[in-house]
């Protein structure tokens, strides 16, 4: 039995080490809202935060991450980035089929904790590892800059 | 004619034969083991322990797992397995720039293997080179290698493989361009270039630094990747270990030099390349190499490896010139700088396909084994393995954690990957690189498969 | 508002009626992680207080629920068939909940089609009258029970907001405290419908229903079902079609921690594990020996090869006007070939499907396009009577046409079978992609012949595998695949002498309905073909068109806006060029143009996107501008990169890696501009998807005079050095 501090909590949880965080998360503790798209970190949709760092989830083995705390899509709405962006992708109507959108949110909540007022080349070296099917690019980069302007 | 003006054209010939002779000598240079000047010994003089067959451990081992032991040491299956084919069924395809050789079926099939195959004739195509219908065989087989190989050990890789199941198989047929389809010329290349010697141990060196001499010259035969080659397609071992161009990847420099070899790296770094194919701040293997470590030198006995890190340690500095001395540090955690700026795609395929992975700064939030801090293939302005790895990606199995990375050269250009190659040797390493399009395109038809 | 992904709300009410009341709000979101609620049942739908058709019930507190017979993926579907009840129905449209439908082609069949499938960006421009009559009737059941309690005549009351009002007495009623009074009134025979001009709700940008658990994590797809006991599993097939299951040894697979059990099918092998981690390594670590069959040895230039001698050959005429064969020969003719390759559908959610299965039942849980053929997939696959299997529908992480098709469905249940704890199947991303039913490849062959600058013959002749022959062998009449000819035999320019075939031609690779389905094909060719013509006439590719489109005046109005908007006029730098697509499909009026720079090696940036769109009555603009930045980036995407190749029978892409997508710093700036319109509304959904390619593809052709004729773009043939 070991343990993750997740969102805040202490999540117990057994599992071998070499397992990938996501499969943990979601079929583990049943947190399904990070998602598995590629499981070879070219989507971005597995897309959690490492001591507030982005990472991808698919490929991170849950004995790498220790002590260090995660937070999901579940948990992301408790930062101040993380309520940001929420809320500038209601308003801005992001999302279509939505099954991208934890990873993008969690890549655009870190760029804007690290990077309050991103440009163009900001939005893009922080969200180009994370595809969006459904193509709501145009969107998702005015929404990060909606969020950004609501400091 | 004058008796006189004989005597000058026969004294010219005398002259002319003594720099054939002399270029020859110089063509053909020193063996493998020269550098070790001590005087070597046969085999059966040797006092100390046997250098050459399997490890203590396997010496009660019945033949078969004997030969099974040294034909990993040896590596014959990655060279004779076609990709997703059956395990030594031979078809692999050795992309040569006149041509391309198929590797042969080396599974008991009496017709298209080797099951007819005398004990006599398989010593001849290891040790010389002949095949069993007198035919030459090219040095995509490291006959020059393996001629080091005792008599023994080689009829124990003989029985094992005779133990695999046979398989119906003929590779595909060989391209390769006149004068280069003419095996009979490669009867006096192997003349020349052939010693047809078994191993002679070294009784003034110790017995470790005689096994790993053994494995690497006879069985891993490491200079055949690692070793320039002469205009003669022959190893240039005065140059020994200090890195070529094989197959479209570069093995690197693996003499003592410290800055450009491996001379600085602690006995640890080395035993841990040879057996996970990835050392802490030295990158990790992929290619060639993360095959060979894959399916040879990660399922030798510790002792061997230890042997071979005896034996490469006592190889001759010899430098690089154009690899930088310096590794660069991590790189800037922002995008911004560092990296190459000058051409705006080399950042856009990487922020789209290997940030995630390797991050900004080169190391891995993922695994180790994508640090790119460190590595070697960063630090080399040719780019050549970097470039590379974009297109073929790694397929790496050991140790069982370790990460692969996916081939992403079905979906850039040519263009893209020159440019995220410039990019990433400029970001992680001490000296960018400026490889083109055309480079890239010529690496794409060099890599065997 | 609230919304569930799926329809447990039946079994649920009672707890949510108190959470609602307790909590003063009206009604929270219900999203179970677990979703192991009980599903709606067909029969639920008629009892309750009022429910006055399949589509509406309001109970005694004015809950007022809405049943959606069409599924979101992400279109906004939802949204849109809440906004047109609740227009006519005139309910409180903040407070109204909505649930997914069971499966039942009688009570929520696609009109378009007879059963119930969500497909051919039809929902709107099918369910538009009938969701319009279910609202208005309910409402005026509603006043008439008003009127009745009231004593006076129901033309004395009107509704707004959840309530009938008598405005003379100033009497108020709120649809709860009507519902039983309502439930015993009879459904007016014939109602009155609202005028558009007196719409509340359509016509507004309004925020939609399934995007705020979207944002969260909390909304459940198919792919997040969790059910207790559940086990994980996932599949390989042969890789190459129609291979078979030789040999399997899973000795090492079963070592695997975590790893329960190995299912082996005849044509598919699956590991069932604690989690999808044990069950992929387990799956790796088998050794599967295939019987690969007759398809071993097929490959792409074969493929291609068959499809241009079957392209050779006579087709079945679809449609002719005039004397194409004399207006020809009459005129300057010129002839061209195209051709567009197989595609993957790459939703984000990959195939999965979830099976609990009990000797008398069957349940599945799904994010599918086909509720019906899930249900009779289910009863066929665990050989159980149609009634004994219950299927919850999710929202779908993506459609695009795979989610057409139940075949995973049949293979999850087979699986099932075998395993006894409830069963999660997920494919992996590498098996998604090389077990599609693909996009088929087409190619089209015109001739046609010009007089006087405008086009006097056009002969269209379109070759590919039918999809609808087998997905709708109702729909494949005497040879023509109706989907196949889509856009070509009612192209919108007027030419007098026109003639245009099909020949149906299956390869040795499955295919299926792709986001887009015929048009993109179609307008695709068309497309291109005109901007050849224009140059053949010496026009300017916009004005061209403009001239033959004089009985289209949507579509003219569309094609002078953007002109505007793109500054189609203005001059533009070497090698970068812009260009124009036009399309009447999915009942939209739609005109494309976009601009793109073309460098020495043929490396292709886009710089700017601009749509024009009539689609008649937007029921919510923000989201048919936002399906089209998003339809125009999925026909983009597979304009510069999609390709699915074959070889040794096997599909060669796997994943991200080498089935490429459009990036976000790839994509440029996309403009959409609405048209405002009383038509009735057309479909938006896949519009987008097909204008992009030829426009992209012209935008080319103007930058570099180099006319590709093939997709995806070739880069070297449009290098500098290769142009000759
Ligand atoms: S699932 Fe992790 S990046 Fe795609
Ligand atoms: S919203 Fe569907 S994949 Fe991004």
């Amino acid at each position: 039995m070991a343990t993750l501090k997740i969102n805040g909590e202490t999540k117990d949880f057994d599992a071998p080490d070499d397992m990938p965080l996501l499969w943990v998360l979601r079929d583990v503790l049943g947190m399904t809202g990070t998602k598995y798209g590629c499981g070879i970190a070219q989507c971005g949709a597995c897309t959690v935060h490492l001591d507030g760092q982005p990472v991808r989830s698919c490929l991170l083995p849950v004995g790498e991450v220790r002590d260090r705390a995660i937070t999901t899509i579940e948990g992301v709405g408790a930062t101040a980035a993380g309520a940001k962006v929420q809320k500038a992708w209601l308003d801005l109507e992001v999302i279509q089929c939505g099954y991208c959108q934890s990873g993008q949110i969690m890549s655009a909540a870190a760029l804007l904790a690290a990077t309050p007022n991103p440009d163009d080349a900001d939005i893009d070296a922080a969200m180009a590892g994370n595809i969006c099917r459904c193509g709501t690019y145009v969107r998702i980069r005015a929404a990060i800059k909606r969020a950004a302007s609501e400091a | 004619m004058s008796r006189k003006s004989r005597r000058i054209l026969l004294g010219l010939a005398g002259v002319a034969v003594i720099v054939v002779v002399a270029g020859i000598l110089i063509l053909r240079g020193p063996g493998p083991m020269t550098f070790a000047a001590g005087a070597k010994v046969a085999l059966a003089d040797y006092r100390a322990a046997d250098p050459t067959g399997v490890p203590p451990a396997l010496a009660k081992a019945s033949l078969v797992e004997r030969g099974e032991y040294l034909a990993r040491a040896a590596d014959c299956m990655v060279c004779h397995t076609a990709p997703g084919g059956k395990e030594y069924a031979g078809g692999f395809a050795f992309k040569l720039p006149f041509g391309t050789l198929y590797s042969t079926n080396i599974t008991p099939d009496r017709e298209t293997g080797i099951g007819d195959y005398t004990d006599q004739q398989f010593l001849d195509a290891l040790h010389r080179g002949v095949r069993r219908d007198g035919a030459r065989l090219y040095p995509a087989m490291p006959f020059t290698s393996y001629t080091y190989i005792t008599d023994a050990d080689a009829l124990a890789i003989k029985a094992y493989l005779f133990s695999l199941p046979p398989v119906r198989a003929t590779p595909p047929r060989n391209t390769l361009a006149f004068p280069f389809d003419q095996r009979w010329a490669m009867t006096f290349w192997s003349v020349l270039f052939n010693s047809d010697e078994r191993f002679r141990p070294d009784p003034a060196q110790s017995p470790e630094w005689n096994r790993g001499a053994y494995l690497a010259e006879a069985l891993a035969h490491c200079g055949e990747c690692h070793t320039p080659r002469n205009p003669a397609f022959a190893l240039d071992n005065y140059d020994k270990f200090a890195g070529a161009v094989t197959a479209g990847w570069r093995a690197y420099n693996i003499t003592s030099d410290k800055a450009t070899g491996v001379g600085a790296w602690s006995d640890d770094d080395l035993v841990s390349y040879l057996t996970r194919g990835h050392a802490p701040g030295h990158g990790t293997a992929s290619g060639p190499m993360g095959e060979a470590v894959d399916h040879s030198l990660g399922r030798l006995v510790p002792e061997d490896i230890r042997a071979l890190v005896v034996y490469l340690r006592s190889v001759p500095p010899v430098a690089s010139p154009d690899l930088p001395a310096t590794l660069a540090p991590p790189a800037p955690a922002s995008y911004r700088q560092g990296g190459n700026l000058a051409d705006i795609r080399g950042r856009r395929v990487f922020e789209g396909a290997c940030a995630s992975c390797h991050s900004w700064t080169g190391q891995s939030p993922l695994t180790p084994f994508a640090t790119l801090t460190g590595a070697r293939a960063g630090n080399d302005s040719s780019a050549i393995n970097v470039a590379q790895i974009v297109i073929s990606g790694t397929r790496r199995h050991t140790p069982a954690d370790a990460l692969s990375m996916p081939a992403f050269g079905n979906i850039y250009s040519d263009v893209e990957i020159a440019a995220v190659a410039n990019y990433v040797t400029a970001r992680f390493g001490s000296k960018g690189s400026a490889i083109t399009a055309d480079d890239v395109a010529a690496l794409r038809k060099q890599g065997s498969q | 508002m609230s919304f569930t992904h799926q329809s447990p709300l039946v079994s649920s009410r009672r707890k949510l009626l108190g959470a609602g009341i307790a909590g003063g709000l009206l009604f929270a979101f219900h999203l179970p992680v677990r979703g192991q609620d009980k599903p709606l049942k067909v029969s639920d739908v008629s009892t309750g207080p009022f429910a006055p058709n399949a589509f509406i019930r309001i109970d005694v507190t004015g809950k007022t629920t809405l049943v959606m017979p069409q599924v979101e993926m992400g279109q906004g579907i939802y949204t849109a068939i809440a906004m047109i009840l609740a227009e006519e129905l005139d309910a409180d449209y903040t407070t109204v909940a909505l649930e997914a439908a069971p499966p039942s082609d009688k009570l929520y069949g696609n009109p378009a089609f007879g059963i119930q499938a969500t497909g051919n960006s039809n929902s709107v421009r099918a369910f538009w009258m009938p969701l319009r009559k279910a609202g208005a009737s309910a409402r005026a059941m509603l006043i008439q029970a008003a009127a009745v309690q009231w004593k006076v005549e129901p033309s004395a009351c009107s509704a707004a907001s959840g309530e009938v009002i008598h405005a003379a007495s100033g009497r108020r009623l709120s649809y709860g405290a009507l519902a039983e009074a309502a439930g015993r009134q009879t459904p007016p025979a014939d109602v009155p419908l609202k005028d558009p001009k007196d719409f509340t709700l359509i016509g507004k940008p309004l925020k939609r229903f399934d995007t705020p658990a979207k944002t969260d994590g909390k909304a459940i797809y198919g792919i997040d079902v969790m059910l207790p006991g559940m086990k994980f599993a996932t599949v390989a097939s042969c890789s190459v079609f129609g291979g078979k299951v030789g040999k399997v040894d899973d000795t090492a697979a079963k070592k695997v921690p975590g790893v329960r059990q190995v299912v082996v099918l005849d044509d598919l092998v699956a590991v069932v594990g604690d989690h999808m981690w044990a069950a992929r390594k387990g799956l790796e670590a088998l050794n599967i020996t295939w019987d690969e069959g007759a398809n071993a040895g097929v490959n792409s230039a074969a493929i291609w090869d068959a499809l241009r001698k079957a392209s050779a050959g006579d087709g079945v005429v679809a449609k002719s006007t005039g004397d194409v064969a004399k207006a020809l020969a009459g005129g300057d003719t010129i002839e061209a070939a195209y051709e567009l390759p197989f595609l993957a559908h790459a939703m984000m959610e990959p195939l999965n499907c979830t099976v609990r299965l009990t000797p008398d039942a069957c349940e599945i849980w799904i994010g599918t396009q086909v509720m019906t053929r899930v249900q009779s997939e289910a009863a066929k696959a665990a050989g159980l009577p149609l009634e004994k299997v219950t299927v919850n529908n999710h929202l779908l992480g993506g459609g695009f046409g795979r989610r057409l098709e139940a075949d995973m469905v049949a293979a999850a249940v087979r699986i099932a079978r075998q395993v006894d704890t409830p069963l999660k199947v997920v494919w992996t991303r590498e098996e998604d992609t090389q077990h599609d039913v693909y996009r088929p490849a087409y190619r089209d062959t015109i001739s046609a012949s010009l007089l006087n600058g405008r086009i006097a013959a056009w002969k269209y002749k379109v070759t590919g595998s039918s999809v609808l022959a087998r997905w709708f062998p109702p729909a494949f009449q005497k040879g023509i695949d109706i989907d196949a000819v889509d856009c070509a035999v009612d192209m919108p320019y007027d030419i007098p002498n026109f003639h245009v075939e099909y020949v149906r031609a299956e390869p040795p690779v499955p295919t299926g309905f792709w986001r887009g389905v015929g048009p993109n094909n179609n307008v695709f060719a068309i497309e291109c073909f005109m901007d050849e013509l224009a140059r053949k006439a010496g026009k300017d590719p916009i004005a061209f068109r403009r001239d033959m489109l004089g009985k289209q005046p949507r579509l003219q109005a569309a094609l002078d806006l953007v002109a505007r908007k793109s500054n189609w006029s203005d001059t533009l730098p070497a090698r970068a060029g812009r260009g124009v697509s036009v399309q009447p499909a999915f009942g939209s009026f739609i005109a494309t143009v976009v601009e793109a720079e073309v460098d020495e090696r043929g490396e292709v940036r886009l710089r700017r996107v601009t749509s024009a769109v009539d689609t008649g009555i937007a029921v919510n603009p923000d989201t048919i501008v936002a399906q089209l930045q998003g339809g125009l980036i999925f026909g983009l995407t597979a304009a510069l990169y999609g390709e699915i190749t074959i070889a040794n029978g096997r599909v060669e892409q796997s994943n991200f890696n080498d089935y490429r997508m459009l990036r976000i710093d790839e994509v440029p700036p996309i403009e959409v501009h609405v048209i405002k319109s009383g038509e009735a509304p057309g479909g938006i959904g896949e519009t987008g998807v097909t204008a992009g390619p030829p426009a992209l593809r012209n935008a080319i052709y103007a930058a570099t005079g180099v006319a590709l004729r093939r997709l995806p773009i070739d880069k070297e043939a449009i290098a500098v050095r290769s142009k000759t």
